[in-house]
C-alpha cells in the first residue's frame, strides 16, 4: 500500500507568489507538460509531478526512473524519487522529506521544483514577442532573452526579419537577485548586453562545465549609472551536477551542459544579443510591428535631417540630457553647427539596424546600425550605438557613439 | 532426539510401507542438522538427497537455506533463482532472493523480487515487512544523490527476514503480521511447521515509547482503554463476530481502504473460520492524546488451528459517549 504524497501545498505555493491561481491545479500542470519536449529530464521530472497530484504513484514512480535516466545527476529527481520510495511506509508531507536532511538544501530543491513547475504553466503564447526584441538585424541570426522571475531563458531565431521562438530553457541567476549594481554583488543584471567571447572548457575549471559565454556588461548604459562588476558570463554546470538552484550564481546565468552546448552552436561572437530582464514582458505580432515601426521612421528622419544638413532639426531628435563620452548637449550642438557648416553636401548611409528596448525602462532601446558617412570633405564608416528615449512621448536620442 | 512413541511409529510403519521411510528421514535429518547449525552434514544429506530428487522444492530450499547460512551467497543465489524459475507461484525463493541481494547492496535486485513475491501473494507478511525495509533503504540511497551526501556515508545495512520455511504462508489476513517469535516456534512440532521463522527478530520499540499518562482523571481512562482492549482480544477469542466487530468505531480506516461491508465480510469469514482462536494481549501501554483519543499499543499474540503469531499492535481508539472504539487497527513493530 502506498501513502499519499501531500506535494500541494509545496506547489500550490509556486503559482501564488505568481499572482495567478492559488494552487496548482491539473489544467495548469496540463498546460506545463504540452510546452516541454517529451524526453527532457524536466519534462519527464513535470509528468512525474503530475501524476502525484492525481495520486497516480506508480506512473510518477516511471516518469521519475526515466528523468533519472536521461539525466543521472538530476538531484531533484532523486529527492521526488525519495519521496515516491518511502510513500511506501509513510505518508509524505511536502517535498523532500527526508529525515535529518540538511534544510538548505532542501529548501534549494524545493525551489527548483517550483521553479520548473512555474516556468512550464507560464509559458506565454507562442507568437507572442519579448518586446524587447523589436528588430534584429539581418546577420543576427538568433536572440537570447532571459526572465529572472521565471528561472527561464528564451532563444528566439531571427526569421525575415521577425523573431521566432525556437526554445526555452530552465536557468539559474544571482544569488541576490537581479539589478546587479556593485562588483560582488552576486546578482545579475538587467539589460541590453551582446556575446563579447567563447571560453571552451578546455580552458575551464570543471565548475563551469561545458564552456562559458561572456557578455558585456557593464555596458555604456551600466557605466554612465554607476554600475561596475565584471565577468558576467553565461555557463554550464559542474560534471557531477545536472542543474543549481534558480538562485544559486555569483551573478551568472547558468545552463546545464546539454543545454549550454545546444545553445552554443547559435550564439554569434560580437553578435548575439542577451536581454535579461526581470519579468519578460510580451507583445502581439501586430503591437510589434506598430512599435518598431515608430522608431524606424524616427531613425529615418534623424538620418534625413543630418543628410539635409538642417543641424537645428537633427539636434531636435537629441534628448535634453543627452550625454557621449561626457559630451552635454550643448557641446555636442556646438560642435554639428561648426562642422555641417563647412560642408557643401552630406550623405549617410545607414544599414544593418538593430533595435532593442531596454528592460526595467517604460521606453529606452539601444539602436546599432552600420553608419556610412560621406560629405564634401570627409568620409567615414564605422558601426554606431545609439541610447533612444521617449521624452514628451517622441523618441529622442540620449546616447550616442561608435559601438 | 524425542523417543518415538506408538502412534509416531505406527506411522514411520506406514510409510516405511510406501518405500518412502529412508528418503523422508534423509530430508528430516537434514533439517535438524541444519536447525542445529551443523550445515556441513546438513548439507551432504541434502544434496545425497538431492541425487535422487533433483526436482524437489523443499530440499531445494533447504539447499539454499544452508548456503545463506554458509556466506556461500552465489550459490545460495543460484538455488534460489532456480527455484523462482521452476515455482514462479512461491513466494518463499523470492523473499529470501532479495534478503541475499539486499546484504549485497543490490537494493534495486531486492526489490523487484520482493514486488513478485507480493504479486503472487498479496497478503505476505514477512516480504511486505521487507519490502518496506528496502524502500526506506532505497529512499535512503535517492536522498543521498538528490543531497551530495557522500557515498561513504555509514548508515547500518538493511538486515532482512529469511524466510526458513517452504509453504510457510499460511492463509490469513492481510494486516495480521505472522512475525513469530524464534523461542516459541521452536515447541512447534518440526514435522509440520506452518509458520516462518524470521532470521532476526526486531526489537519492539512500540512497547517502550510511550508511558502511560499517569493524572488523576486520565487514570480512570486509561483502565477503560485498557478494559476495551482486553474485552475486544475475549470477543476475538469466543469468535463472537457481532461483538468483536463492535469495537470498532464507524470510521474505522480499514487496513486496505476497502469498504466497511467488505472488510466486515472477510473478518466473518476468517474468525468462523479458524476452529480455535485465542488472542492474547500482552504488555499493553495505554497513551491518552488528549480526553477522547488514546493509543494503545502491545504485543498481540494469537494462536488459531492454523495460525501461531506475535505481532507489535497499535490500537487507535476514540471515545464515543462512554465507550472507546477502535479507529485504526496497525500492525508493525
Amino acid at each position: 500500500m502506498m501513502h499519499k504524497l501531500a506535494y500541494g501545498a509545496a506547489l500550490g505555493l509556486t503559482l501564488g507568489l505568481a499572482g495567478s491561481a492559488s494552487s496548482m491545479n491539473d489544467q495548469a500542470l496540463r498546460a506545463a507538460v504540452a510546452y516541454a519536449p517529451p524526453q527532457e529530464p524536466e519534462a519527464l521530472l513535470v509528468n512525474s509531478l503530475l501524476e502525484i497530484s492525481r495520486n497516480r504513484l506508480d506512473m510518477a514512480m516511471v516518469e521519475i526512473d526515466n528523468a533519472i535516466k536521461a539525466n543521472p545527476n538530476f538531484r531533484l529527481a532523486h529527492l521526488i524519487k525519495g519521496d515516491l520510495l518511502l510513500a511506501h511506509t509513510r505518508p509524505i508531507n511536502t517535498i523532500g522529506d527526508a529525515p535529518n536532511a540538511p534544510h538548505q538544501r532542501i529548501v534549494e530543491l524545493r525551489e527548483e521544483a517550483k521553479a520548473r513547475l512555474q516556468r512550464r504553466s507560464q509559458h506565454p503564447p507562442l507568437d507572442y514577442i519579448p518586446k524587447y526584441l523589436l528588430q534584429m538585424h539581418p546577420g543576427q541570426h538568433y536572440a537570447i532573452v532571459v526572465d529572472i522571475s521565471l528561472s527561464t531563458l528564451y532563444l528566439y531565431q531571427n526569421l525575415n526579419g521577425e523573431p521566432r521562438y525556437v526554445t526555452d530553457y530552465y536557468i539559474s541567476s544571482g544569488k541576490n537577485g537581479s539589478e546587479k549594481l556593485k562588483e560582488g554583488d552576486q546578482r545579475t543584471p538587467l539589460g541590453v548586453y551582446f556575446v563579447t567571447a567563447t571560453l571552451p572548457k578546455s580552458q575551464l575549471s570543471d565548475f563551469y562545465g561545458a564552456g562559458a559565454y561572456p557578455i558585456s556588461y557593464p555596458n555604456e548604459w551600466d557605466r554612465q549609472h554607476g554600475r561596475d562588476g565584471h565577468g558576467i558570463w553565461l555557463h554550464g554546470t559542474p560534471s557531477n551536477t545536472y542543474s543549481r538552484p534558480p538562485r544559486s550564481s555569483n551573478g551568472c546565468v547558468v545552463l546545464t551542459n546539454q543545454d549550454l552546448t545546444t545553445l552554443g552552436k547559435t550564439l554569434q561572437i560580437g553578435l548575439t544579443p542577451v536581454i535579461i530582464s526581470e519579468h519578460v514582458e510580451w507583445m502581439s505580432p501586430d503591437n510589434w510591428r506598430a512599435q518598431r515601426n515608430a522608431l524606424v521612421s524616427q531613425i529615418e528622419n534623424w538620418r534625413r535631417d543630418w543628410e539635409n544638413r538642417d543641424t537645428d532639426a537633427y539636434l531636435r531628435h537629441y534628448a535634453k540630457n543627452f550625454n557621449a563620452n561626457g559630451h552635454t548637449l550643448s557641446q555636442w550642438a556646438k560642435q554639428k553647427h561648426r562642422v555641417n557648416a563647412a560642408k557643401t553636401w552630406i550623405k549617410v548611409d545607414v544599414s544593418n539596424v538593430s533595435m532593442f528596448l531596454y528592460p526595467g525602462y517604460e521606453n529606452l532601446a539601444v539602436v546599432n546600425f552600420d553608419q556610412d558617412y560621406s560629405s564634401s570633405n570627409l568620409s567615414t564608416q564605422m558601426k554606431k550605438r545609439q541610447y533612444w528615449i521617449k521624452e514628451n512621448n517622441h523618441w529622442k536620442i540620449v546616447y550616442e557613439d561608435a559601438a | 532426539m524425542k523417543k518415538p512413541n506408538v502412534a509416531a511409529l505406527l506411522l514411520l510403519l506406514a510409510l516405511a510401507m510406501f518405500g518412502l521411510w529412508a528418503v523422508a528421514d534423509e530430508l528430516q535429518d537434514a533439517n535438524a542438522l541444519f536447525k542445529q547449525g551443523n550445515q556441513a552434514q546438513a548439507l551432504d544429506k541434502v544434496n545425497s538427497y538431492l541425487a535422487s530428487h533433483p526436482k524437489d522444492a523443499k530440499a531445494r530450499f533447504l539447499q539454499g537455506l544452508i548456503y545463506t547460512e554458509q556466506n556461500k551467497t552465489a550459490e545460495a543465489i543460484k538455488v534460489f533463482t532456480s527455484l523462482t524459475e521452476d515455482y514462479p507461484e512461491l513466494p518463499e525463493p523470492y523473499n529470501n532472493l532479495a534478503v541475499l541481494y539486499a546484504a549485497q547492496g543490490q537494493y534495486d535486485k531486492a526489490r523487484n523480487a520482493l514486488e513478485t513475491a507480493i504479486r503472487t501473494h498479496p497478503s505476505y507478511a514477512t516480504a511486505h515487512e521487507n519490502l518496506g525495509d528496502i524502500y526506506a533503504k532505497l529512499a535512503t540511497q535517492a536522498y543521498d544523490k538528490a543531497l551530495q551526501f557522500d557515498k561513504t556515508n555509514t548508515t547500518a545495512q538493511t538486515k532482512l527476514e529469511l524466510i526458513k520455511e517452504l509453504f510457510s504462508s499460511s492463509p490469513r489476513a492481510a494486516k495480521v503480521t505472522a512475525k513469530t517469535d524464534t523461542a516459541k516456534t521452536d515447541t512447534v512440532a518440526a514435522v509440520t511447521p506452518s509458520t516462518p521463522e524470521p532470521q532476526k527478530v526486531k526489537t519492539d520499540n512500540a512497547a517502550k515509547e510511550n508511558q502511560p499518562v499517569a493524572t488523576a482523571a486520565a487514570g480512570d481512562d486509561t483502565q477503560d482503554v485498557l478494559k476495551t482492549v482486553n474485552d475486544w482480544a475475549k470477543a476475538w477469542s469466543k469468535g463472537d463476530v457481532a461483538a468483536y466487530l463492535a469495537f470498532y468505531a464507524q470510521d474505522f480506516k480499514t487496513p486496505n481502504g476497502e469498504s466497511r461491508e467488505a472488510w466486515e465480510k472477510s473478518r466473518k469469514e476468517r474468525i468462523s473460520k479458524s476452529m480455535s482462536i485465542q488472542v492474547t494481549v500482552i504488555d499493553p501501554k495505554v497513551t491518552l492524546s488528549d480526553a477522547t483519543h488514546a493509543k494503545a499499543g502491545f504485543k498481540q499474540d494469537y494462536r488459531s488451528n492454523t495460525l501461531k503469531s506475535t505481532t507489535a499492535k497499535n490500537l487507535l481508539l476514540v471515545k464515543s459517549g462512554d465507550k472507546w472504539l477502535i479507529q485504526r487497527e496497525q500492525a508493525g513493530r
